[in-house]
This record gives structure tokens, sequence and C-alpha cells, in this order.
């Protein structure tokens, strides 16, 4: 690991400043993830600013029947709130459906959203990755490299990688609102459809987020009903990422909204394919996955995402 | 530094190597005086005692416990948060201690292994762990006692797991919701079914 300076942060208006004030100046939470990539020297931070004594850490209730969710609260007490559990179920079900239990007890609701892909090319040094080292190339598109975990759609020429989270696919089933402050004060609310990005040329960016912006709190609307269940597949019984993951939300009409993990750099949601949940998990997934451009390895997942919806539509 | 204690652990190495090897990046014009790494002052209680310590920033919980206060009951297995072995408690909390820097923890409580019992009195859950031959080479078995404790209060607290069904109703004792919840707990030799038998045993007790 890198030597690095550190400081403690007492508001997020004096976080974001801090970090434009330091170039290459990294916010830190929970840590779960971030420390992880500083003791393999993929992220190198020269200075910290911690950010858990900002007092974002609460849940309060908008008015407009939603739920804001401090950027510090954490995965265990984000599945854990009664309000949670009964309005939007399928939040809870998706963030017990990642990690541990020791790292959801630690891991908080920005860095959630934040955390880097798991992609092994972005994790092994000696290899190249677009992502790591702009530029590089891409060692996931190589012939030979193992890309049964990455992504189907949405991805690049420069870079496959999937984002890792379940809370995001939730959060983007639901229409979640990441709102954040600038350096200079100024403060953005951002739909999480567009909070994460595509690669395109330049998938060293993962969000849209702007130097030193730090995210202060993810809103919900009011809840929208139906029946909410998250349905995740992955090659251990519990503690691994997905190969895809579905969120879906029913009503009882038949209409209603779903959402993909595993499968793009980002929370895989599209409106047309919303529109065809009554047509069944064909009809939706020939929509949601159109343009699909997977690997020979990584083709199954276009039938497991189909088999997977089906398998939550079939529970009624 | 305190890492470069594992000399045989590549990774360590490199922690170790970093700050004579590397470039200060906080000097611009690279002159050739290395800068000391940055240190911190931290004081948090473990097991109940104030300890105060001067750390290199770099330094997370899990060698702050092992090699500035010499409680080596917390081990070390992957360092990133796969295995479990340094899982120890912060403030009521189980968590990863080798994916928290200890000079984050400033004022916080912690708990160790070594605080939870002794050889002449064993927390229920250690004296369970013998009874049920909950280990064969042992060094996962802090670890998994430290979260062993924490999954019977966290389903009493009515936190929900994967395993969980009607999120709205009491979260009852099963196999299953004891197996999602340890799976942050890694045993290389394979005493699961007894670590099962040893938590159901004082999660049974104690009800």
């Amino acid at each position: 690991m890198r030597a690095f300076s550190y400081e403690k942060a007492t508001s997020a208006e004096a976080a974001a400043r801090a970090a434009a004030a330091h170039d290459g100046a990294r916010f830190i939470a929970g840590g779960t993830n971030l420390l992880d990539l500083m003791k393999l020297e993929i992220e190198t931070p020269v200075h910290l600013i911690d950010v858990n004594g900002t007092g974002l850490d609460q849940i309060t209730e908008t008015a407009d029947g939603g739920l804001r969710i401090g950027a510090l609260v954490r995965n265990t007490a984000l599945a854990a709130d009664p309000r949670v559990r009964a309005g939007w179920p399928v939040l809870t079900r998706a963030l017990v459906a990642g990690a541990s239990g020791q790292l959801r007890n630690k891991a908080t609701t920005a860095g959630n959203l934040l955390q880097r892909t798991r992609c092994p090319y972005f994790y092994d040094t000696a290899q190249p990755c677009n992502k790591r080292s702009p530029g590089a190339g891409c060692a996931a598109q190589s012939a030979g490299a193992f890309s049964r975990q990455l992504g189907i759609i949405g991805i690049s020429d420069a870079c496959i990688a999937t984002h890792p989270s379940d809370m995001a696919v939730a959060m983007r089933v639901l229409d979640a609102v990441v709102e954040t402050v600038t350096p200079e004060g100024e403060t953005r609310a951002i739909p999480i459809a567009d909070f994460h990005r595509l690669p395109g040329d330049t998938p060293e960016q993962d969000s849209v987020l702007r130097p030193g912006e730090m995210i202060t709190a993810v809103t919900l609307p009011a809840p929208v009903g139906g029946a909410q269940a998250y349905h995740k597949v992955r090659d251990r019984a519990s503690y691994a990422f997905a190969l895809v993951s579905v969120a879906l939300i029913r009503q009882p009409d038949g209409t209603g909204r779903v959402a993909l993990g595993g499968v793009a750099p980002k929370p895989w949601r599209r409106a047309e394919a919303d529109a065809e949940l009554p047509n069944g998990a064909a009809a939706v997934m020939a929509r949601l996955l159109d343009g699909a451009r997977p690997t020979d390895e990584n083709a199954f997942k276009i039938t497991l995402a189909e088999r997977a919806l089906a398998a939550l539509l079939a529970e009624g | 530094m305190s890492t470069s204690m594992h000399p045989d652990i590549r990774r360590h190495t490199r922690t170790a190597a970093a700050p004579q090897g590397a470039p200060d990046p906080r000097r611009a014009g690279g002159t050739a005086v290395q800068a000391a790494p940055p240190k911190t002052a931290v004081t948090f209680t473990v097991n109940g005692t104030p300890r105060t310590l001067t750390v290199d920033n770099r330094t997370t919980l899990l060698d702050a416990l092992r090699e500035h206060l010499h409680l080596t009951g917390t081990k070390k297995g992957c360092d990133h948060g796969q295995c479990g072995a340094c899982t120890c408690s912060v403030n009521g909390a189980r968590i990863n201690a080798c994916l928290s820097l200890a000079v984050m923890h400033d004022g916080d409580a912690i708990e160790t292994i070594e605080g939870i019992g002794t050889p002449d009195a064993l927390d229920p859950m250690q004296a369970a762990f013998v009874k049920h031959d909950g280990f064969q080479c042992g060094y996962c078995t802090p670890g998994q006692i430290q979260s062993a404790r924490a999954v019977i209060d966290e389903i009493r607290a009515g936190i929900p797991s994967h395993a969980t069904g009607d999120l709205t109703a009491a979260i009852e004792i099963t196999d299953a919701e004891i197996r999602e919840r340890m799976s942050g707990n890694i045993c290389r030799c394979g005493a699961y079914a007894n670590i099962l038998a040893a938590i159901t045993e004082v999660a049974e007790d104690r009800a």
C-alpha cells in the first residue's frame, strides 16, 4: 500500500472542498472496497478524507412519502429498516443477497454505489486494463480470456466489466435519485439511471461524479407497491457476485418493472422491456438484452437472465 | 512497519517495500529526500482497556491488534475480507478487521477473542466449539466464534438475511439462517457441520 495522509471531515461540504484541494484524494467511509484495492495498489490515493463524521447516517421520510437514505447508512441498517422492509422490500432483498454479514456492517450506501468492478483483469495488475490504466488495452477481450463473469451489454471495445452491486439494481428498479454536493457547495440530484456511465472510450470513469463531488444521500420515491423480488444467480449459494440478478416489481395487473445485475456496467433497465412484462420473460428479455454482445464464455447469461425472470414470474 | 513481519506473504512484502521504492507523490519535485510515512495517533478501547497508538496511516485494525498490541488471537488469513479469520467486534458489530484502518477507530470499543473468555472460563460459544469439535487446525476459529456470537445477536435483533422468508415476521433460528449468515467465514478444514452444531446449541440455550 502506498503512503497517504489522512484527515477527518465534519461535513459533506468540507469533505468536498478538501477533496478538491488535494490531487489524488479519495473519500473513505466503510473502506471495504477501497482498502482492498489500495493493498493491491490498484487504488493509490495520496490523501484520504474520512467522511464517517459527516453525520450522513440517518434514514428519514421525505414529504412525498419516500425515504432519504444518508450516504453513510450501513448496508445492514438499510436492509433491516422496518420502513424499507415494508415499502421497498426489493431493496432489502438485494442488500442481503450481497457480500457477507461482516462487510454489510461496514459498507455504506454511497460506497456500495461507488464500488469498483470485480473484473479479474482489473484486479490483476500484471494484465492490461483500460479501467485501471487508460489506454493500456483490455485483457478481458484477448484470445482465451476468462470472461464468464463479465458483461454482455452496454459494454465497449475498451471494457466489458460489470458493475458488481446488488443494491444498485434494486435502486434502479425503484427509480432512486443520488444526491451530491460539489466542492463549490452546489447540490445535484442525479437519477440512478444516469449515475453510472457506460464505458465507451473512457472506462476509467465509472460514474458521472465530478472531481471532489460527494454523495450525500440516495432518495427513494414513495412506495409503488406490487410484489417485489430479487433473484440472484451465482456460482455459490452465498457470498459471491452475481452471474445474473433480476429485480422485479410486479403489479396485480401484470405490469411492472425489471432491472438486471451482472450483465452490464450499470444496473440494466429499459422502459420498452418493462412494457413487455405482461407478455412474459422471453418478451421482456428480447427488448432488455437487444444488442447484447456476449463472448463465447458468457453467452449463457442471455438464457440465464430469461430463466431467472421466468422463475420469479412463476412464483406469482 | 508492522506488516514487514510477514516476509513470506507477497502482498505484505510489497506493502512494506512501497515507501522505500516509490517516489513520494507528495513531493512534486521528486527530491531525493524521502518523507516519513504519515502517522496518526488513535485511542480506542480493546476488551475494555483504553489503548493509545501512533501508527502509520496504512495500518489496518488487524495489524494494530496483532503487531502493535500483540493480541494475536485475531488471525490474518486472506487480508482481503474474503475469509473472515480477522472478524472482531467494533461497537457491538462484527467486521473484517483487515479492511479497516486503525486510525478510523478513534473512540471505538473493540472486542477480540481475547476479551470474551479465558481457558478457565470459556465463553459459551467457545465451550460449544470444543464440545462439538467445531475446528480442526483452529486458525479460522477465533473469527468463526466472533462471527457466531454476532449471528445470534443479529437474528435476535431482527436483522434479515438472504435466508429469511417473511421480512415482516420474527426471524427463526434455523440451519439455513445460520449457514447463510456464517458465509463470510471460511474453514479450510471443512468443520462446517460441527460449527453449525455448536452455534445451534448456544442459540437454543439462549432461547
